[in-house]
């Protein structure tokens, strides 16, 4: 099936420890994913390495977006072919705009010749920031410099909801964030979420999934994925705990 | 800045042809004093340029100085060693005069300018144009209503010989001769460069402007810019350089005074790129008197060695000095740079902003002077450097000699040095970037509080060039 994100045994490692073992996962256009388990069970790890971080060494397996093999891609090719990860610790990158940062980004998917149309990316761009409750002025603020953390994860969402990907990752998306900014962020992501679009939400805690339903919830454990189920799922793990997944791997 | 200011800043950021300033033309030079340097080649310039004996004698003093003094490799770098001073044409030239209306001007300096991208609006916004085409100006142009303001704007050839009478009172005056080797050096075989006077009250609205480039293989190019503001004159002057490429070292020391006399302005602008194997070794030296204002917006990239520090020297009550400098050093580069700023009277106030990016095996080094002695009153200094690091090989150094003796004086030093991360250029690859396009980005971003004093085109130009230094820096 080509319209997904397809993670087959994925064995991944980094300084030579294994992070990821034999992980499998799904991902079609126009689901919501969530991805849950407890730190340091390679959540993260799995963003990064779809991303193409250069850090983590791929042992085996394969990823395919939309039927293309993407290991050994460089970064910003999988980003122009409609990948995108919200950072769970976005970097600041001093003296650039985040004006100037998406339409560098823009820019970079144009063909050569084409037009940058200036005025048309100003009205989407303020456009989308009311959407996300953002302040005009944040147009002219370096990315991410002395940024609270919702203001960070908003403009992450800022910067997905401009480049218009067909999979969005977001890794931890609601860390870090109070109540209105986990409304505001939410509200965000499911404004995005359409036919022709995969989001896979990773999170720690079950209170996001009170504001983005997903269509399904898989839960991780020691470097793959050891159930998965309906929004219901992320609901009894709340209640019992990750232990409860534990003791039950146990018995199995 | 409003939104329509941004929107025009932002339009004009746009990829560039990179082979761009990589080319040169044949030219037949119908004068040359041929290789080496002695009396003869001295002698030779003088009779080609028909100037007074002062000027010879000038020359021929300057020549001794030079043959005199050491390199001075006791505090710069050896890579001064490697000049060989035997192999170089210290004057080439085409012979013709310099051409006044656009019309004059040959096919293919044109298409220089054409290549250079100094776009047709620009022309018509310049005030005058002095663009030296090795070591003759072969255009210039000048608005008639400056003309009419006595606003002199000529070669300094065409100035030493038909204003005398201003050129020799300030003339060598701001770097003395013997101010070090290159200086001397430049005395002996200079030619081309501007003259520009500045008469009492005028304030020259639209900025004079220069391009100028090297053409000939082993060809020093030894301009001399002489600019005089008098009492409440105002002037701004731009300079840039682009140097196609050689396979072999090419010289460029050039001398720039500047004189503010009471109340005047200047403002001196360099945006300059120059190709990897020349060594750019400048004095550039101002004189502020009595509440006069003298700022250096430099921004140096390219060359293999530059050596450079301007300075303001602070003579008249109230006077104030200023150095903008902008250094990008990538691999096999060195940027040697920095400022001085010497206090001789009271109440006078100074700035320095250094930026310096040094990418793989590039190296930067700042070394500033400030000197305010002790007996004088209300003087401040604010120096801020800042360097960026880019991959781990490169290399910055920071040499700031502050002298600041007595009470009333205050003088603030900041120095910080950062580096790009790994994991920000990832972030910016993930949103579609590429290596070169990140890094050129930050880059940008770094120097972005500094470039916003600059003129409008000169940022732009600015720009350019760090993305075309930065996507060659991706291997």
């Amino acid at each position: 099936m080509s319209n997904q994100i397809e993670i087959k045994n994925l064995n991944v490692s980094i300084a030579d420890k294994p992070i990821l073992k034999d992980f499998s996962l799904e991902l079609p256009r126009g689901e919501v994913h969530a991805l849950m388990g407890p730190n340091g069970t390679g959540k993260s790890t799995l963003a990064k390495v779809i991303a193409g971080h250069e850090d983590y060494e791929v042992e085996s397996g394969e990823i395919l977006v939309d039927g293309t093999n993407i290991l050994g891609m460089e970064p910003d090719e999988i980003g122009r072919l409609g990948v995108f990860l919200a950072f769970q610790y976005p970097m600041e990158i001093p003296g650039v705009t985040i004006a100037n940062f998406i339409r560098a980004a823009l820019q970079a998917r144009q063909e050569e010749g084409e037009n940058f149309d200036a005025p048309a990316y100003y009205r989407e761009l303020y456009d989308k920031m009311d959407l996300l409750k953002m302040d005009r002025k944040f147009t002219s603020r370096s990315i991410n410099e002395g940024f609270s953390g919702g203001e960070k994860k908003r403009c992450e969402i800022l910067q997905m909801a401009m480049l218009n990907p067909t999979y969005g990752i977001m890794d931890e998306t609601d860390s870090g964030l109070d109540i209105d900014a986990l409304k505001i962020v939410s509200n965000g992501v499911n404004l995005m979420r359409n036919e022709n679009r995969g989001i896979l939400v990773i999170t720690h805690y079950q209170r996001l999934l009170d504001y983005i339903i997903p269509d399904k919830v898989h839960v991780m454990w020691d470097g793959k994925i050891v159930k998965t189920g309906d929004k219901e799922l992320a609901k009894e793990l709340e209640a019992k705990g990750y232990n409860w997944v534990k003791n039950e791997l146990a018995v199995a | 800045m409003s939104e329509q200011a941004i929107m025009t800043e932002e339009e004009t950021v746009t990829t560039i042809d990179t082979e761009k300033g990589n080319f040169s033309y044949d030219t037949n030079y119908e004068y040359d004093a041929g290789i080496g340097l002695n009396e003869d080649v001295i002698n030779y310039i003088v009779d080609v340029k028909d100037e007074d004996d002062w000027v010879r004698n000038f020359r021929l003093k300057a020549l001794n100085v030079f043959n005199r003094k050491d390199m001075p490799t006791h505090w710069a770098t050896k890579d001064l060693e490697n000049i060989d001073f035997d192999v170089i044409r210290y004057y080439l030239s085409k012979g013709q005069t310099p051409s006044r209306s656009w019309d004059d001007v040959p096919d293919e300096v044109k298409e220089t300018f054409e290549r250079l991208g100094i776009p047709e609006q620009e022309r018509k916004f310049l005030a005058g144009v002095e663009a030296q085409f090795d070591s003759e100006a072969s255009y210039s142009r000048m608005k008639e209503d400056l003309e009419k303001e006595g606003v002199i704007f000529v070669g300094s050839t065409e100035g030493l010989k038909e204003h005398p009478e201003i050129f020799r009172k300030f003339f060598g005056k701001v770097i003395p001769t013997n101010d070090n080797k290159f200086a001397a050096l430049n005395s002996a075989v200079f030619s081309g460069g501007s003259f520009i006077y500045v008469p009492p009250g005028v304030k020259v609205s639209q900025p004079l402007q220069a391009y100028f480039r090297i053409n000939a293989e082993n060809f020093g190019q030894f301009e001399r810019t002489l600019i005089i503001a008098d009492e409440g004159a105002e002037l701004t002057y731009m300079e840039g350089c682009t140097a196609p490429k050689f396979e072999t070292a090419t010289l460029h020391s050039a001398v720039v005074e500047l004189v503010a006399l009471k109340n005047a302005k200047i403002q001196y602008i360099t945006v300059q790129n120059w190709s990897n194997n020349v060594f750019n070794l400048v004095t550039k030296r101002a004189i502020a008197e009595e509440g006069a204002e003298v700022k250096w917006i430099d921004c140096n990239i390219g060359s293999r060695l530059t050596m450079k520090y301007p300075g303001v020297v602070l003579n008249g009550e109230g006077a104030r000095g200023e150095v903008l400098s902008i250094a990008l050093a990538n691999d096999g580069q060195h940027q040697d740079t920095g400022a001085k700023m010497i206090h001789r009277a009271n109440n006078t106030s100074s700035n320095i902003i250094s930026k310096s990016i040094s990418i793989g095996e590039g190296r930067s080094t700042y070394r500033g002077q400030v000197h305010i002695p002790d007996h004088l009153k209300n003087c401040k200094n604010n120096t801020e450097c800042d360097a960026l690091l880019i991959n781990t090989n490169s290399r910055t150094d920071t040499f700031p000699a502050i002298t600041v003796r007595g009470d009333g004086n205050s003088v603030q030093h900041e120095a910080s040095v950062s580096k790009v991360s790994a994991e920000q250029i990832f972030y910016m690859m993930q949103r579609g970037l590429s290596e070169g396009e990140a890094m050129s980005l930050s880059v940008n971003g770094f120097v972005n509080d500094l470039v916003k004093y600059f003129p409008m085109e000169y940022s732009v130009e600015l720009k350019r060039l760090i993305d075309l230094e930065m996507e060659g820096s991706v291997g």
